[in-house]
């Protein structure tokens, strides 16, 4: 049997027994946040900068996160490498720590992440000492590059933000699971929880979800049976159950007449 | 890109199932792609000496008004009151008047909004990329810039004298915030200046050439109804709400990601209930008179506009939250564009 407590998701160094990293934005009020937090488990927050109200207590978002939850900021906003390295820095100098999600999204329309300049983010803010998540459309090459200049993940989107559309890229996400070896953490677009199981199933390490909890009807209803998905999805992984699919034997072997007597 | 034959169709049929199936679309988008979240915002009007001759507008330079301008002590006092309210994301006006207030007037004006707010916006006078972009570098995020009317013929009636009158320099206002590094860029109609569905189809394909020239940009829209000025109505056409609402609709089922403004001329009941249907951002607890806010008494006020909605900052703010909407009164942490 496999033990949950041996299989920990570990970035940059921290153990995490939670793969289900959550969104924090869309949501009707801040106490669905924290009660999502709650009934999901997970142990990742993203938040985005922008919206950290840092002098309004009551508004402010970061009271509605427990502090044994790990603060991952987002640089939403920044248009270009140089804006999200002062987004980064911005958030560490406000007290939100050093783990970032680079989002660098020169496109309005369709929300796209510019991979170009989110290397050229990662690899300052890791100079400048900061735990770098990026967020990026799935790309070997860029994956490969981002791994070089010392990013703690890769987190390739499965479609467009806030579509729901699941796992439209799922080709390319394979390859970065298959080749990349730091913690691939699938991004964007998946819209339920069906979807993030097969994400697991494939070997994503992570999974994280924002629209699709944030506008069901009873979020934490919908951030607990993500996160039962996630475990799911990531248990059906380990128990070879898509290797075996992938590797399954033919019935009549195409080889087997070389081995027949004559 | 729609069509204008089809923009006309739509905005014409009166069949209350289509309007509500529009209606139920738009909840849908607005949802998926901004889920509940509405940001608030107050406009600070700096001053309104004006040289153009617009004759609906109640700044115009026709208008015998009492002329005034905010000098910086002014400013951070209506600035502070504004703050206390709790807002975070301001939006400086003036009238169009470059000699009364020239861009070291508004640079200033940037730097003070700097020590209360964490996003800055201009509703100025239109100016050069190079001037625009050293607004940028003050502070200064947002732009609104409305054409009023895309309507050539009717521009040049309705805008009379000045350099408002330069229908094309207006027109490609946008680009030039865009090039000089604005992040939100904010466009707009006057409804009923002109024929509706021909000003609003023209203001879509304005949108769409932006989206396409400057992708980067955070775009947003604003359909302020035109109000008549001490009893004058200056509108060509009335726009109803059953009009007003399909139009906000209408825009949310083709831009999905694109902002639409709300300000406080519309009353409270119509703008409590445009919520869900597209609307992404609303002005709150407004004075749209210079030193409205604490420097002029009531009486000797002289609004740009008149206010419909008079709830405050903590009023819309209830009101929101009883509606299943988050407030969001920090939308933006200023960073130092240079």
């Amino acid at each position: 049997m496999i033990s949950k407590k041996s299989d920990s998701l570990i970035i940059a160094g921290k153990k995490f027994q939670s793969r289900f990293l959550l969104g924090t934005g869309k949501f009707r009020n801040k106490s669905d946040v924290k009660s999502c937090i709650n009934s999901s488990g997970t142990q990742i927050v993203t938040v985005a900068l922008r919206r950290v109200d840092v002098e309004r207590h009551e508004e402010n978002i970061l009271k509605y996160i427990p502090k044994n939850v790990t603060l991952l900021i987002n640089t939403s906003g920044a248009r270009n490498a140089k804006e999200a390295v002062r987004i980064a820095h911005l958030a560490k100098e406000s007290g939100c720590g050093n783990w970032i999600k680079i989002e660098v999204i020169n496109d309005s329309k369709y929300l796209l992440p510019d991979n170009f300049e989110t290397i050229k983010a990662a690899e300052q803010l890791v100079k400048d000492g900061f735990i770098v998540l990026p967020y990026v459309s799935p790309d070997l090459n860029v994956a490969r590059e981002l791994v070089k200049v010392g990013s703690s993940t890769v987190m390739p989107l499965g479609s467009l933000i806030g579509s729901r559309q699941g796992i439209r890229t799922k080709e390319l996400i394979q390859i970065l699971i298959d080749e990349i070896d730091v913690p691939i953490i699938v991004d964007a677009g998946i819209g339920a929880p069906s979807q993030a199981a097969e994400a697991m199933e494939m070997g994503a390490d992570a999974v994280l979800i924002n629209t699709a909890v944030a506008t069901a009807l009873d979020p934490v209803a919908a951030a607990k049976s993500f996160a039962l998905a996630i475990t799911a999805g990531r248990l059906a992984h380990l128990s070879g159950m898509a290797q075996r699919a992938a590797s399954a034997q033919a019935s009549s072997p195409l080889t087997g007449f070389l081995y027949e007597q004559s | 890109m729609i069509s204008l034959s089809e923009t006309k169709k739509i905005l014409k049929d009166n069949d209350p199932k289509s309007l509500e199936c529009l209606a139920q679309k738009a909840k849908r988008l607005t949802e998926q792609y901004f889920g509940h979240a509405i940001s608030l915002y107050a406009p600070l009007y700096l001053s309104n000496y004006c040289s153009s001759h617009c004759i609906y507008c109640g700044f115009n330079n026709h208008n015998r008004i009492k002329r005034f301008k905010l000098n910086l002590d002014e400013m951070r006092q209506e600035m502070s009151y504004i703050k206390n309210k709790g807002i975070e994301n301001v939006l400086l006006l003036t009238g169009e008047s470059y000699k009364a207030t020239p861009l070291s007037y508004l640079k200033d004006a940037v730097t003070t909004a700097k020590d209360f707010f964490t996003s800055i916006s201009l509703e100025v006078h239109p100016m050069d990329e190079k001037d625009y972009h050293e607004l940028f570098l003050n502070g200064a995020d947002g732009l609104t810039i409305y054409q009023e009317t895309y309507d050539r013929k009717r521009y040049k009636q309705v805008h009379v004298s000045g350099k408002k009158a330069d229908y094309d320099y207006r027109r490609e206002t946008p680009k030039r915030a865009a090039k000089a590094g604005f992040r939100h860029i904010s466009l707009g109609i006057l409804l009923g200046l002109s024929v509706v569905a021909d000003d609003l189809w023209a203001l879509y394909k304005h949108l769409a050439e932006m989206e396409k020239s400057f992708p980067a940009v955070e775009y947003s829209l604003s359909f302020p109804r035109l109000r008549p000025i001490k009893g004058e109505n200056f509108a060509l056409c009335d726009v109803d709400d059953k009009t007003f609402i399909k139009i906000i609709a209408l825009t949310r089922t083709l831009f999905p990601r694109v902002g639409i403004n709300l300000s406080t001329r519309e009353p409270a009941y119509l703008r409590d209930h445009a919520l869900g249907l597209g609307i992404t951002r609303i002005s709150a607890e407004s004075n749209t008179s210079v030193g409205g806010y604490t420097l002029q008494s009531p009486d000797v006020q002289e609004p740009q506009f008149d206010i419909k909605d008079n709830r405050s900052v903590k009023e819309i703010i209830r009101a929101l939250k009883h509606r299943g909407f988050d407030p969001v009164l920090t939308d933006w942490r200023r960073i130092d564009n240079r």
